[in-house]
Protein backbone atom coordinates (compact mmCIF):
# COMPACT_ATOMS: atom_id res chain seq x y z
CA UNK A 1 0.00 0.00 0.00
CA UNK A 2 1.26 3.40 -1.06
CA UNK A 3 1.96 5.80 1.97
CA UNK A 4 -0.51 7.86 2.81
CA UNK A 5 0.15 11.70 2.60
CA UNK A 6 -0.43 13.26 5.65
CA UNK A 7 -0.22 16.97 6.46
CA UNK A 8 -1.39 19.32 9.44
CA UNK A 9 -4.71 21.39 8.80
CA UNK A 10 -2.65 24.74 10.11
CA UNK A 11 -0.32 24.34 7.32
CA UNK A 12 -3.28 24.27 4.71
CA UNK A 13 -4.71 27.45 6.28
CA UNK A 14 -1.52 29.45 5.69
CA UNK A 15 -1.58 27.67 2.46
CA UNK A 16 -4.95 28.91 1.28
CA UNK A 17 -4.93 32.29 2.96
CA UNK A 18 -1.68 32.37 0.77
CA UNK A 19 -3.47 31.08 -2.77
CA UNK A 20 -6.92 33.24 -1.88
CA UNK A 21 -5.17 36.33 -1.02
CA UNK A 22 -4.55 37.39 -5.00
CA UNK A 23 -8.06 37.01 -5.96
CA UNK A 24 -9.26 38.84 -2.45
CA UNK A 25 -7.53 42.56 -2.42
CA UNK A 26 -9.65 42.61 0.88
CA UNK A 27 -8.26 39.68 2.85
CA UNK A 28 -6.14 40.68 5.92
CA UNK A 29 -4.05 38.21 7.80
CA UNK A 30 -4.26 39.31 11.91
CA UNK A 31 -2.10 37.18 14.13
CA UNK A 32 -0.37 37.65 17.68
CA UNK A 33 3.32 36.85 17.42
CA UNK A 34 2.67 32.82 16.17
CA UNK A 35 2.87 33.30 12.49
CA UNK A 36 5.23 30.61 12.10
CA UNK A 37 2.98 28.29 14.59
CA UNK A 38 -0.01 29.07 12.90
CA UNK A 39 1.17 29.75 9.23
CA UNK A 40 0.25 32.63 8.61
CA UNK A 41 3.45 33.67 7.90
CA UNK A 42 3.17 32.18 4.34
CA UNK A 43 0.62 34.44 3.71
CA UNK A 44 2.72 36.84 4.99
CA UNK A 45 5.52 36.22 2.77
CA UNK A 46 3.31 36.83 -0.16
CA UNK A 47 1.41 39.73 1.17
CA UNK A 48 3.68 41.39 3.87
CA UNK A 49 1.33 44.95 3.85
CA UNK A 50 -1.84 42.76 4.52
CA UNK A 51 -0.15 40.82 7.47
CA UNK A 52 -0.78 42.38 10.83
CA UNK A 53 0.86 40.84 14.08
CA UNK A 54 -0.73 42.81 16.91
CA UNK A 55 1.66 41.04 19.23
CA UNK A 56 0.97 38.93 22.39
CA UNK A 57 -2.89 40.51 22.70
CA UNK A 58 -5.34 38.08 21.38
CA UNK A 59 -8.56 40.73 22.68
CA UNK A 60 -7.23 43.35 20.91
CA UNK A 61 -6.68 41.77 17.73
CA UNK A 62 -9.83 40.35 17.64
CA UNK A 63 -11.35 44.24 18.36
CA UNK A 64 -8.81 45.08 15.57
CA UNK A 65 -10.79 42.69 13.29
CA UNK A 66 -14.17 43.81 14.22
CA UNK A 67 -12.75 47.70 13.37
CA UNK A 68 -11.17 46.29 9.43
CA UNK A 69 -14.55 43.91 9.10
CA UNK A 70 -16.65 47.58 9.61
CA UNK A 71 -14.74 49.23 6.65
CA UNK A 72 -15.06 46.28 4.30
CA UNK A 73 -12.02 44.21 5.10
CA UNK A 74 -12.29 40.40 5.45
CA UNK A 75 -10.05 40.19 8.73
CA UNK A 76 -8.60 36.71 9.29
CA UNK A 77 -7.66 36.51 12.86
CA UNK A 78 -5.08 34.00 14.03
CA UNK A 79 -3.43 32.36 17.02
CA UNK A 80 -4.15 28.60 18.96
CA UNK A 81 -7.54 27.78 19.50
CA UNK A 82 -6.95 28.50 23.25
CA UNK A 83 -6.33 31.89 22.97
CA UNK A 84 -8.90 33.03 19.75
CA UNK A 85 -11.87 31.09 21.28
CA UNK A 86 -10.75 30.81 24.71
CA UNK A 87 -8.85 34.46 26.04
CA UNK A 88 -10.93 36.37 23.50
CA UNK A 89 -14.13 34.77 23.79
CA UNK A 90 -16.08 37.69 25.24
CA UNK A 91 -14.38 39.84 22.52
CA UNK A 92 -15.92 37.58 19.64
CA UNK A 93 -18.87 37.64 21.38
CA UNK A 94 -19.38 40.92 21.87
CA UNK A 95 -17.38 42.88 19.22
CA UNK A 96 -17.73 40.05 16.39
CA UNK A 97 -21.03 38.15 17.22
CA UNK A 98 -23.13 40.61 18.46
CA UNK A 99 -22.73 43.11 15.56
CA UNK A 100 -22.29 39.89 12.80
CA UNK A 101 -19.23 41.54 11.70
CA UNK A 102 -17.37 39.65 8.46
CA UNK A 103 -14.52 38.53 10.80
CA UNK A 104 -13.01 35.01 10.50
CA UNK A 105 -11.37 33.22 13.18
CA UNK A 106 -8.59 30.85 12.39
CA UNK A 107 -7.61 28.69 15.35
CA UNK A 108 -4.92 26.59 15.38
CA UNK A 109 -3.45 24.32 17.74
CA UNK A 110 -6.75 22.83 18.67
CA UNK A 111 -7.50 19.69 20.89
CA UNK A 112 -4.76 17.40 22.94
CA UNK A 113 -2.83 16.73 19.76
CA UNK A 114 -1.43 20.25 20.48
CA UNK A 115 1.39 17.68 22.54
CA UNK A 116 3.95 18.36 24.50
CA UNK A 117 3.16 22.00 25.43
CA UNK A 118 0.32 20.36 28.11
CA UNK A 119 -3.24 21.10 29.03
CA UNK A 120 -3.19 25.06 29.53
CA UNK A 121 -2.58 24.77 25.66
CA UNK A 122 -4.65 22.16 24.43
CA UNK A 123 -7.86 23.94 23.74
CA UNK A 124 -10.75 21.14 24.64
CA UNK A 125 -13.66 23.58 24.91
CA UNK A 126 -13.80 26.08 21.91
CA UNK A 127 -16.55 24.30 19.31
CA UNK A 128 -18.77 24.67 22.66
CA UNK A 129 -17.83 28.17 23.10
CA UNK A 130 -18.05 29.27 19.99
CA UNK A 131 -20.96 27.16 18.62
CA UNK A 132 -22.91 29.36 21.58
CA UNK A 133 -22.37 32.52 19.97
CA UNK A 134 -25.65 33.05 17.53
CA UNK A 135 -24.81 33.64 14.05
CA UNK A 136 -21.19 31.80 14.11
CA UNK A 137 -20.76 29.15 11.87
CA UNK A 138 -18.21 26.58 13.49
CA UNK A 139 -16.09 24.16 10.90
CA UNK A 140 -13.69 21.68 11.91
CA UNK A 141 -12.08 20.50 8.66
CA UNK A 142 -10.60 16.90 8.49
CA UNK A 143 -7.63 16.96 6.40
CA UNK A 144 -5.47 19.32 4.20
CA UNK A 145 -8.50 19.10 1.29
CA UNK A 146 -11.31 19.98 3.66
CA UNK A 147 -9.33 22.84 5.58
CA UNK A 148 -8.51 24.69 2.26
CA UNK A 149 -12.13 24.33 1.07
CA UNK A 150 -13.88 25.32 4.48
CA UNK A 151 -10.89 28.90 4.13
CA UNK A 152 -12.85 29.39 1.26
CA UNK A 153 -15.72 29.00 2.10
CA UNK A 154 -15.43 31.06 4.75
CA UNK A 155 -14.69 33.86 2.44
CA UNK A 156 -17.21 33.54 0.33
CA UNK A 157 -19.83 33.58 3.13
CA UNK A 158 -20.99 36.92 4.45
CA UNK A 159 -20.35 36.92 8.69
CA UNK A 160 -18.70 35.20 11.17
CA UNK A 161 -16.90 32.08 11.43
CA UNK A 162 -14.72 30.07 13.45
CA UNK A 163 -12.48 27.32 11.79
CA UNK A 164 -10.36 24.82 14.11
CA UNK A 165 -7.18 23.91 12.40
CA UNK A 166 -4.52 21.24 14.37
CA UNK A 167 -1.01 20.83 14.53
CA UNK A 168 -0.61 17.28 14.45
CA UNK A 169 -0.21 16.41 10.50
CA UNK A 170 -3.09 14.28 9.38
CA UNK A 171 -3.95 11.58 6.78
CA UNK A 172 -5.45 13.49 3.49
CA UNK A 173 -8.86 11.38 3.15
CA UNK A 174 -10.29 13.82 0.66
CA UNK A 175 -8.56 14.10 -2.10
CA UNK A 176 -11.36 12.56 -4.69
CA UNK A 177 -12.27 14.26 -7.74
CA UNK A 178 -16.02 14.89 -6.98
CA UNK A 179 -15.31 16.15 -3.24
CA UNK A 180 -17.65 18.83 -3.01
CA UNK A 181 -17.36 21.00 0.17
CA UNK A 182 -20.46 22.60 1.40
CA UNK A 183 -20.76 24.86 4.89
CA UNK A 184 -23.22 23.06 6.84
CA UNK A 185 -23.55 19.73 4.54
CA UNK A 186 -22.01 16.43 6.18
CA UNK A 187 -20.52 13.52 4.16
CA UNK A 188 -21.42 10.47 4.15
CA UNK A 189 -17.53 8.10 4.01
CA UNK A 190 -18.91 4.84 4.39
CA UNK A 191 -22.32 3.58 4.24
CA UNK A 192 -23.39 0.76 7.10
CA UNK A 193 -26.21 -0.30 9.17
CA UNK A 194 -25.63 -1.16 12.27
CA UNK A 195 -24.73 2.07 13.46
CA UNK A 196 -23.73 5.51 12.77
CA UNK A 197 -20.20 7.05 13.41
CA UNK A 198 -20.24 11.15 13.45
CA UNK A 199 -16.67 12.23 13.34
CA UNK A 200 -15.17 15.85 12.88
CA UNK A 201 -11.39 17.27 12.20
CA UNK A 202 -8.61 14.59 12.70
CA UNK A 203 -10.65 12.30 14.66
CA UNK A 204 -12.67 11.81 10.75
CA UNK A 205 -9.29 9.41 9.46
CA UNK A 206 -9.45 7.66 13.16
CA UNK A 207 -13.12 6.92 12.60
CA UNK A 208 -13.04 5.57 9.27
CA UNK A 209 -9.78 3.19 10.69
CA UNK A 210 -12.17 1.88 12.99
CA UNK A 211 -14.97 1.15 10.77
CA UNK A 212 -12.81 -0.88 9.04
CA UNK A 213 -12.14 -3.15 12.54
CA UNK A 214 -15.75 -3.11 13.14
CA UNK A 215 -16.71 -4.70 9.69
CA UNK A 216 -14.01 -7.11 10.23
CA UNK A 217 -16.26 -8.52 13.51
CA UNK A 218 -19.02 -8.24 11.31
CA UNK A 219 -20.23 -4.59 12.56
CA UNK A 220 -21.55 -2.67 9.18
CA UNK A 221 -21.04 1.29 10.39
CA UNK A 222 -21.52 4.11 8.55
CA UNK A 223 -19.62 7.05 8.81
CA UNK A 224 -20.30 10.69 8.40
CA UNK A 225 -17.83 13.36 8.78
CA UNK A 226 -19.41 16.44 9.80
CA UNK A 227 -16.68 19.30 9.03
CA UNK A 228 -19.33 21.81 10.33
CA UNK A 229 -20.30 21.46 13.75
CA UNK A 230 -23.20 24.54 13.35
CA UNK A 231 -25.21 24.92 10.88
CA UNK A 232 -25.40 21.34 11.73
CA UNK A 233 -26.22 18.91 9.39
CA UNK A 234 -29.53 17.67 11.21
CA UNK A 235 -31.10 15.60 8.06
CA UNK A 236 -28.43 13.91 7.73
CA UNK A 237 -27.76 13.32 10.94
CA UNK A 238 -31.51 12.28 11.88
CA UNK A 239 -31.80 10.08 8.56
CA UNK A 240 -28.57 8.22 9.80
CA UNK A 241 -29.90 7.68 13.31
CA UNK A 242 -33.85 6.55 12.39
CA UNK A 243 -31.56 4.33 9.71
CA UNK A 244 -29.17 2.39 12.18
CA UNK A 245 -30.97 3.01 15.38
CA UNK A 246 -27.45 4.22 17.36
CA UNK A 247 -25.45 6.93 17.20
CA UNK A 248 -21.66 7.56 17.99
CA UNK A 249 -19.58 10.56 18.36
CA UNK A 250 -16.42 11.09 17.59
CA UNK A 251 -14.52 14.37 18.45
CA UNK A 252 -11.00 15.84 19.80
CA UNK A 253 -12.71 18.04 22.10
CA UNK A 254 -14.38 18.02 25.71
CA UNK A 255 -17.38 15.60 25.34
CA UNK A 256 -19.40 18.53 27.24
CA UNK A 257 -20.49 20.88 24.37
CA UNK A 258 -18.98 20.11 21.28
CA UNK A 259 -20.11 17.97 17.85
CA UNK A 260 -21.42 14.97 20.63
CA UNK A 261 -23.48 17.90 22.55
CA UNK A 262 -24.63 19.26 19.19
CA UNK A 263 -25.97 15.78 18.08
CA UNK A 264 -27.73 15.22 21.07
CA UNK A 265 -29.34 18.83 21.41
CA UNK A 266 -30.69 17.72 17.37
CA UNK A 267 -31.62 13.85 17.69
CA UNK A 268 -33.74 14.18 21.81
CA UNK A 269 -35.52 16.54 20.01
CA UNK A 270 -36.30 15.33 16.40
CA UNK A 271 -35.33 11.41 16.92
CA UNK A 272 -34.34 10.33 20.07
CA UNK A 273 -31.79 7.14 19.72
CA UNK A 274 -29.09 6.54 22.08
CA UNK A 275 -25.90 7.97 21.80
CA UNK A 276 -21.71 7.48 22.70
CA UNK A 277 -20.23 11.01 22.80
CA UNK A 278 -16.54 9.52 22.58
CA UNK A 279 -14.07 12.75 23.39
CA UNK A 280 -12.32 13.66 26.20
CA UNK A 281 -14.00 13.12 29.14
CA UNK A 282 -14.56 16.76 31.24
CA UNK A 283 -11.27 16.24 32.18
CA UNK A 284 -7.69 18.38 31.29
CA UNK A 285 -4.88 17.08 28.34
CA UNK A 286 -1.13 16.47 29.12
CA UNK A 287 1.74 16.61 28.08
CA UNK A 288 3.77 14.20 25.44
CA UNK A 289 3.70 13.50 21.82
CA UNK A 290 0.76 13.99 20.11
CA UNK A 291 -0.06 10.11 18.35
CA UNK A 292 0.72 8.83 22.35
CA UNK A 293 -1.63 11.05 23.24
CA UNK A 294 -4.16 10.84 21.47
CA UNK A 295 -3.75 7.06 22.17
CA UNK A 296 -4.17 7.41 26.02
CA UNK A 297 -7.21 9.08 25.61
CA UNK A 298 -8.83 6.75 23.78
CA UNK A 299 -9.11 8.79 20.46
CA UNK A 300 -7.51 6.53 17.85
CA UNK A 301 -9.06 3.86 15.67
CA UNK A 302 -8.66 1.33 18.48
CA UNK A 303 -9.53 3.26 21.15
CA UNK A 304 -13.18 4.13 18.95
CA UNK A 305 -12.78 0.42 17.85
CA UNK A 306 -13.36 -0.55 21.35
CA UNK A 307 -15.74 1.35 22.82
CA UNK A 308 -18.08 1.30 19.89
CA UNK A 309 -18.01 -2.26 20.06
CA UNK A 310 -19.02 -2.46 23.75
CA UNK A 311 -21.75 0.21 22.75
CA UNK A 312 -23.27 -2.12 20.12
CA UNK B 1 -20.80 76.90 13.95
CA UNK B 2 -20.63 79.34 17.21
CA UNK B 3 -19.51 79.06 20.54
CA UNK B 4 -23.06 79.70 21.17
CA UNK B 5 -24.99 77.51 19.31
CA UNK B 6 -22.69 74.76 20.35
CA UNK B 7 -24.05 75.64 23.91
CA UNK B 8 -27.57 75.55 22.69
CA UNK B 9 -27.37 72.20 21.05
CA UNK B 10 -25.51 70.42 23.68
CA UNK B 11 -28.26 72.10 26.11
CA UNK B 12 -30.82 70.28 24.31
CA UNK B 13 -28.97 66.90 23.95
CA UNK B 14 -28.76 67.43 27.83
CA UNK B 15 -32.43 67.41 28.06
CA UNK B 16 -32.75 64.65 25.21
CA UNK B 17 -30.49 62.48 27.94
CA UNK B 18 -32.74 63.36 30.79
CA UNK B 19 -36.09 63.01 28.94
CA UNK B 20 -34.32 59.00 27.38
CA UNK B 21 -33.44 58.02 30.86
CA UNK B 22 -36.86 58.76 32.90
CA UNK B 23 -38.62 57.01 29.89
CA UNK B 24 -36.64 54.07 30.12
CA UNK B 25 -36.59 54.24 34.20
CA UNK B 26 -33.06 53.02 33.40
CA UNK B 27 -29.87 54.09 32.14
CA UNK B 28 -26.65 56.09 32.80
CA UNK B 29 -27.28 59.83 32.87
CA UNK B 30 -24.25 61.11 34.97
CA UNK B 31 -21.61 59.96 32.20
CA UNK B 32 -23.95 61.21 29.48
CA UNK B 33 -24.14 64.51 30.68
CA UNK B 34 -20.33 64.85 31.40
CA UNK B 35 -19.30 63.60 27.89
CA UNK B 36 -22.26 65.95 26.25
CA UNK B 37 -20.25 68.89 25.23
CA UNK B 38 -17.35 66.55 23.65
CA UNK B 39 -20.17 64.89 21.75
CA UNK B 40 -22.04 67.54 20.62
CA UNK B 41 -18.33 69.44 19.44
CA UNK B 42 -17.27 66.02 17.59
CA UNK B 43 -21.02 65.81 15.77
CA UNK B 44 -21.69 69.28 15.14
CA UNK B 45 -18.38 70.80 14.37
CA UNK B 46 -15.75 67.57 13.79
CA UNK B 47 -16.65 65.10 12.24
CA UNK B 48 -17.30 64.93 8.53
CA UNK B 49 -20.31 62.72 8.13
CA UNK B 50 -23.60 62.81 6.94
CA UNK B 51 -26.96 62.31 8.91
CA UNK B 52 -28.85 62.18 5.45
CA UNK B 53 -26.27 59.08 4.39
CA UNK B 54 -24.75 57.93 8.03
CA UNK B 55 -22.54 55.08 5.75
CA UNK B 56 -21.21 57.62 3.56
CA UNK B 57 -17.84 55.34 2.53
CA UNK B 58 -15.31 57.85 3.60
CA UNK B 59 -16.85 59.21 6.87
CA UNK B 60 -15.24 59.78 9.94
CA UNK B 61 -15.98 57.21 12.57
CA UNK B 62 -16.74 57.50 15.94
CA UNK B 63 -16.53 54.78 18.44
CA UNK B 64 -18.43 55.04 21.68
CA UNK B 65 -16.55 52.58 23.93
CA UNK B 66 -18.33 53.55 26.95
CA UNK B 67 -21.17 52.70 25.64
CA UNK B 68 -23.63 52.70 28.36
CA UNK B 69 -23.82 56.75 27.77
CA UNK B 70 -25.83 55.58 25.19
CA UNK B 71 -28.18 58.18 26.08
CA UNK B 72 -25.55 60.96 25.54
CA UNK B 73 -25.17 59.24 22.05
CA UNK B 74 -28.26 59.38 20.81
CA UNK B 75 -29.65 62.38 21.72
CA UNK B 76 -26.50 63.73 20.06
CA UNK B 77 -27.22 61.62 17.44
CA UNK B 78 -30.93 62.72 17.07
CA UNK B 79 -30.26 66.62 17.61
CA UNK B 80 -27.87 65.94 14.59
CA UNK B 81 -29.97 64.71 12.67
CA UNK B 82 -30.16 60.90 12.25
CA UNK B 83 -33.13 60.09 13.66
CA UNK B 84 -36.27 61.77 15.44
CA UNK B 85 -35.81 63.44 18.98
CA UNK B 86 -38.90 61.99 19.77
CA UNK B 87 -37.82 58.46 19.28
CA UNK B 88 -36.04 58.88 22.35
CA UNK B 89 -38.54 58.41 24.51
CA UNK B 90 -38.02 54.22 23.17
CA UNK B 91 -35.03 54.35 24.86
CA UNK B 92 -34.27 50.34 26.23
CA UNK B 93 -38.41 49.74 25.38
CA UNK B 94 -38.96 46.35 24.37
CA UNK B 95 -39.24 46.36 20.29
CA UNK B 96 -37.37 49.59 20.20
CA UNK B 97 -33.77 50.53 17.80
CA UNK B 98 -32.32 52.44 20.65
CA UNK B 99 -30.65 49.92 22.63
CA UNK B 100 -30.05 49.73 26.07
CA UNK B 101 -25.93 50.02 24.72
CA UNK B 102 -25.33 51.17 21.30
CA UNK B 103 -26.35 48.66 18.43
CA UNK B 104 -24.63 49.70 14.73
CA UNK B 105 -27.07 47.24 13.37
CA UNK B 106 -30.12 48.96 13.88
CA UNK B 107 -28.95 52.41 14.68
CA UNK B 108 -27.94 54.67 12.27
CA UNK B 109 -24.79 56.67 12.52
CA UNK B 110 -23.73 54.00 15.22
CA UNK B 111 -20.41 52.77 13.68
CA UNK B 112 -19.31 49.64 16.23
CA UNK B 113 -21.50 48.24 18.67
CA UNK B 114 -19.93 48.20 21.92
CA UNK B 115 -20.85 48.44 25.83
CA UNK B 116 -18.71 45.82 27.19
CA UNK B 117 -15.91 48.19 28.38
CA UNK B 118 -12.51 48.26 26.97
CA UNK B 119 -13.67 47.09 23.46
CA UNK B 120 -14.31 50.05 21.50
CA UNK B 121 -10.59 51.46 21.26
CA UNK B 122 -9.80 47.86 19.57
CA UNK B 123 -12.65 48.26 16.95
CA UNK B 124 -11.01 52.01 16.47
CA UNK B 125 -7.95 50.99 16.03
CA UNK B 126 -9.42 48.52 13.03
CA UNK B 127 -10.66 51.29 11.02
CA UNK B 128 -7.83 53.62 11.45
CA UNK B 129 -5.58 50.89 10.32
CA UNK B 130 -8.49 50.11 7.72
CA UNK B 131 -7.53 53.98 6.55
CA UNK B 132 -3.79 53.54 6.66
CA UNK B 133 -3.86 50.50 4.78
CA UNK B 134 -6.19 52.17 1.76
CA UNK B 135 -4.64 55.49 2.10
CA UNK B 136 -7.75 57.16 3.02
CA UNK B 137 -7.87 60.27 4.61
CA UNK B 138 -10.79 59.63 6.69
CA UNK B 139 -10.14 60.15 10.72
CA UNK B 140 -11.67 57.56 14.02
CA UNK B 141 -12.27 59.03 17.20
CA UNK B 142 -12.93 56.55 20.03
CA UNK B 143 -14.47 57.85 23.40
CA UNK B 144 -13.72 56.21 27.05
CA UNK B 145 -14.69 56.58 30.47
CA UNK B 146 -12.09 56.80 33.13
CA UNK B 147 -13.33 54.15 35.16
CA UNK B 148 -12.98 52.18 31.62
CA UNK B 149 -9.60 52.50 31.11
CA UNK B 150 -9.24 50.23 34.02
CA UNK B 151 -9.75 47.59 31.64
CA UNK B 152 -6.50 46.08 29.96
CA UNK B 153 -7.57 45.61 26.61
CA UNK B 154 -7.36 49.74 26.39
CA UNK B 155 -3.51 49.84 26.57
CA UNK B 156 -3.30 46.78 24.24
CA UNK B 157 -4.92 48.99 21.63
CA UNK B 158 -2.79 51.86 23.01
CA UNK B 159 0.58 50.23 22.67
CA UNK B 160 -0.82 49.06 18.90
CA UNK B 161 -1.74 52.16 17.85
CA UNK B 162 1.13 54.03 19.55
CA UNK B 163 3.13 51.50 18.03
CA UNK B 164 1.52 51.76 14.31
CA UNK B 165 2.06 55.58 14.38
CA UNK B 166 -1.90 55.72 13.82
CA UNK B 167 -2.16 59.88 13.62
CA UNK B 168 -5.56 59.31 12.35
CA UNK B 169 -6.91 58.06 15.29
CA UNK B 170 -8.18 60.23 18.53
CA UNK B 171 -8.58 58.84 22.30
CA UNK B 172 -10.50 61.49 24.15
CA UNK B 173 -11.06 60.06 28.08
CA UNK B 174 -14.10 61.25 29.58
CA UNK B 175 -12.45 62.38 33.03
CA UNK B 176 -15.01 62.95 35.30
CA UNK B 177 -13.53 61.06 38.35
CA UNK B 178 -15.96 58.66 39.18
CA UNK B 179 -17.50 55.45 38.46
CA UNK B 180 -20.32 53.10 40.15
CA UNK B 181 -18.33 52.04 43.56
CA UNK B 182 -16.81 55.47 43.60
CA UNK B 183 -13.97 57.88 42.73
CA UNK B 184 -11.72 56.10 40.66
CA UNK B 185 -8.70 56.65 42.46
CA UNK B 186 -10.07 55.54 45.49
CA UNK B 187 -11.55 52.23 42.88
CA UNK B 188 -8.46 51.03 41.45
CA UNK B 189 -6.53 54.96 40.40
CA UNK B 190 -5.78 54.94 36.62
CA UNK B 191 -4.20 58.32 37.43
CA UNK B 192 -1.46 59.67 35.94
CA UNK B 193 -3.37 59.56 32.74
CA UNK B 194 -1.89 61.37 30.68
CA UNK B 195 1.40 60.16 31.73
CA UNK B 196 0.27 56.86 30.80
CA UNK B 197 -1.01 57.65 27.11
CA UNK B 198 2.33 59.38 26.53
CA UNK B 199 4.41 56.56 27.52
CA UNK B 200 2.33 54.42 24.85
CA UNK B 201 3.80 56.99 22.41
CA UNK B 202 0.24 59.16 22.11
CA UNK B 203 0.14 63.09 21.85
CA UNK B 204 -1.63 64.10 24.85
CA UNK B 205 -3.49 67.26 25.72
CA UNK B 206 -5.50 67.63 28.69
CA UNK B 207 -8.54 70.03 28.46
CA UNK B 208 -11.75 71.39 29.92
CA UNK B 209 -14.54 68.93 28.92
CA UNK B 210 -16.91 71.62 29.09
CA UNK B 211 -15.18 74.88 27.54
CA UNK B 212 -15.65 74.71 24.14
CA UNK B 213 -12.54 76.98 22.70
CA UNK B 214 -10.51 74.09 24.52
CA UNK B 215 -12.18 71.23 22.74
CA UNK B 216 -11.77 73.04 19.12
CA UNK B 217 -8.42 73.76 19.87
CA UNK B 218 -7.80 70.17 21.20
CA UNK B 219 -8.98 68.54 17.99
CA UNK B 220 -7.72 70.97 15.74
CA UNK B 221 -3.79 70.30 17.34
CA UNK B 222 -4.88 66.30 17.24
CA UNK B 223 -5.94 67.00 13.31
CA UNK B 224 -2.25 68.31 13.59
CA UNK B 225 -0.19 66.15 14.94
CA UNK B 226 1.54 63.35 12.54
CA UNK B 227 3.51 60.27 13.55
CA UNK B 228 1.70 59.26 16.66
CA UNK B 229 -1.72 59.09 17.74
CA UNK B 230 -3.85 61.38 19.50
CA UNK B 231 -5.09 61.24 23.12
CA UNK B 232 -7.29 63.90 24.61
CA UNK B 233 -7.84 63.22 28.49
CA UNK B 234 -11.22 65.96 28.91
CA UNK B 235 -11.71 66.62 32.81
CA UNK B 236 -15.41 66.86 33.24
CA UNK B 237 -18.18 66.92 36.04
CA UNK B 238 -20.00 63.92 35.83
CA UNK B 239 -24.23 64.82 35.55
CA UNK B 240 -23.30 68.22 34.20
CA UNK B 241 -25.98 71.04 34.16
CA UNK B 242 -28.31 68.99 36.27
CA UNK B 243 -27.87 70.36 39.74
CA UNK B 244 -28.94 66.87 42.08
CA UNK B 245 -27.02 64.78 39.75
CA UNK B 246 -23.27 67.24 39.96
CA UNK B 247 -20.15 64.78 41.07
CA UNK B 248 -22.54 62.45 42.43
CA UNK B 249 -21.66 58.42 41.69
CA UNK B 250 -25.30 57.27 41.96
CA UNK B 251 -26.52 59.12 39.34
CA UNK B 252 -23.92 56.69 37.41
CA UNK B 253 -26.48 54.49 36.75
CA UNK B 254 -29.79 56.05 37.73
CA UNK B 255 -32.65 57.17 36.54
CA UNK B 256 -34.86 60.03 37.39
CA UNK B 257 -38.68 59.74 38.97
CA UNK B 258 -40.86 62.19 37.93
CA UNK B 259 -40.69 64.61 40.72
CA UNK B 260 -36.38 64.40 39.70
CA UNK B 261 -36.93 64.32 35.94
CA UNK B 262 -39.10 67.93 36.24
CA UNK B 263 -36.37 69.47 38.34
CA UNK B 264 -33.47 68.16 35.56
CA UNK B 265 -35.58 69.68 32.92
CA UNK B 266 -35.97 72.56 35.06
CA UNK B 267 -32.41 72.94 35.64
CA UNK B 268 -31.95 72.54 32.09
CA UNK B 269 -34.20 75.15 30.99
CA UNK B 270 -32.88 77.67 32.86
CA UNK B 271 -29.05 77.26 31.79
CA UNK B 272 -30.64 77.29 28.18
CA UNK B 273 -31.88 80.62 29.08
CA UNK B 274 -29.06 81.73 30.33
CA UNK B 275 -27.21 81.58 27.35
Amino acid sequence: MAEVKKIATRESYGNALAELGKDYPDLVVLDADLAAATKTGIFKKAFPDRHIDCGIAECNMVGIAAGLATTGKIPFVSSFAMFAAGRAFEQVRNSVGYPKLNVKIGATHAGISVGEDGASHQCLEDLALMRTIPGMVVMNPSDDVEAKAAVKAALDHVGPVYIRFGRLAVPVINDKPDYKFEIGKGVVLREGKDVTLVATGLEVSETLEAAEKLAADGIDAKVINIHTIKPLDEDLIVAAAKETGKVVTVEEHSVIGGLGSAVCDCLSEKAPTKVLKIGVNDTFGESGPAVELIKKYGLDAEGIYNKVKAFV
Amino acid sequence: MDTLALKKNANEIRKGIITAVHSAKSGHPGGSLSAADILTYLYFEELNIDPKNPKKEDRDRFVLSKGHIAPGFYSTLAQRGFFPVEDLKTLRHTGSYLQGHPDMKHIPGVDMSSGSLGQGGSAAVGMALSAKLDNKDYRVYCLFGDGEIQEGQVWEASMFAGARKLDNLVFIVDNNGLQIDGKIEDVCSPYPIADKFKAFNFHVIEIDAHDFDQIAAAFKEARETKGQPTAIVAKSIKGKGVSFMENQASWHGAAPNDEQYEQAMKDLEEIGKSL
